[in-house]
């Protein structure tokens, strides 16, 4: 028998099929965006008689209640203040110059009754187990909004650039070759020593106590 | 007569569209490639709080727990209880740590020390699940958590 020539496929409809594939996939298609509030927790140690002391003027309380209001160092707040409550804190700056805990960098009131510096200031955050974790949330974003503003400020002083645009150009990879990362890193941890995260969680109490 | 005379005058050639279906492949390809079938099948509801001071996530190094009510074709059978997925399933709080050991040995065995996980907890849930969870963890070592959130803000909606 003859061998006939196979015919030749018409190859017209190809670009159909793959724009059918194409959007099919595109509809499907979730890239994965999570972000979040990263948070490192304590570990978990023997109960210890010894009690750490911190001085109340070094001590920033936050209180959530089960209804979700919030209130700051024994006064009533909205959420939209705390973060310049938090700010106004860290930043004051109450040790006398001279000494040793004198805060050179520090721009706030330098009032005597609230925290010494920004290394001994602490945040306390004290739930309720009934609060939202919406209001959790919330509660620590402005808090640490308030963090990344002061050190935003500090960075922007000493380097001319933005602490929180640069870890995040370091986080995404923009920054290229292994000795400018170093360099980098160096340079946000001394940001970071200026204005380190004392954020602290008390164990939430039962409803109502 | 003259070498360079114009062959036609005016008139748009057509576009060749030969090229199109490789274009179109290789959008195909590389959208197959980027896509991520979900692992998970979520059997809570999720729906994350909002914050903007954020974090990216490695996702290679990441364990999930979601928590949250149980969705709403769940709830005849499970209750409308918040209740925590770990995986595909449902866990007990006694159980998590069994189940995050679980899920930490798929990760890859040198990323395996530098674990995170990350909490999908439903923002309507209670501040007090979050802690028991949270404790659980601390009793496992694995200390390293990151909330995750969609972006926006509390305060200007």
């Amino acid at each position: 028998m003859a061998r006939r020539a196979t015919p030749e496929v018409n190859a017209g409809s190809m670009a159909d099929i793959a724009f059918l594939l194409l959007i099919f996939f595109l509809v499907t298609t979730t890239i994965e965006k999570d972000k979040g509030i990263a948070r490192q927790l304590p570990p978990k140690e023997p109960p210890t008689d010894e009690q750490v002391k911190i001085k109340e003027k070094n001590l920033f309380i936050v209180n959530v209640n089960r209804s979700d209001q919030l209130l700051v160092e024994e006064k009533l707040m909205e959420l939209k203040d705390l973060r310049q409550a938090a700010i106004d804190f860290l930043d004051n700056g109450g040790a006398p110059s001279g000494t040793a805990e004198y805060c050179d960098y520090c721009k706030g009131k330098r009032n005597p009754e609230s925290s010494d510096n920004p290394d001994k200031a602490v945040i306390s955050v004290q739930n309720d187990r009934l609060t939202s974790y919406k209001m959790y949330i919330a509660v620590q974003n402005e808090l640490v909004a308030a963090y990344n503003f002061l050190r935003d400020r500090e960075s922007e002083r000493l380097y001319g650039w933005k602490f929180t645009e640069k870890t995040k150009d370091l986080d995404e990879g923009k920054i290229k070759g292994e000795a400018a990362k170093d360099a980098l890193q160096e340079k946000l941890e001394t940001i970071q020593k200026l204005f380190p995260q004392k954020l602290s969680e008390a164990e939430p109490k039962k409803s109502g106590q | 007569m003259s070498k360079f005379k114009k062959k036609k005058d005016g008139g748009l050639p057509a576009i060749s569209t030969a090229s199109l279906p490789d274009i179109v492949f290789m959008l195909l390809f590389f959208f197959m490639v980027v896509t991520v079938l979900r692992d998970d099948n979520l059997l809570v509801q999720n729906k994350l709080p909002k914050a903007d001071q954020v974090e990216k996530l490695k996702k290679d190094r990441s364990v999930y727990i979601y928590a949250g009510k149980p969705s709403s074709r769940y709830q005849d059978k499970y209750g409308s209880e918040p209740k925590i997925q770990i995986g595909d399933k449902y866990t007990d709080l006694s159980n998590i740590k069994f189940a995050l050991t679980e899920a930490r040995q798929k990760l890859l065995p040198e990323l395996q020390d530098y674990v995170m996980v990350a909490l999908k907890v439903d923002e309507k849930t209670n501040t007090g699940m979050v802690t028991d969870i949270k404790q659980e963890l601390r009793d496992l070592n694995m200390l390293k958590i990151i909330y995750i959130t969609t972006p926006g803000n509390e305060i200007n909606q």
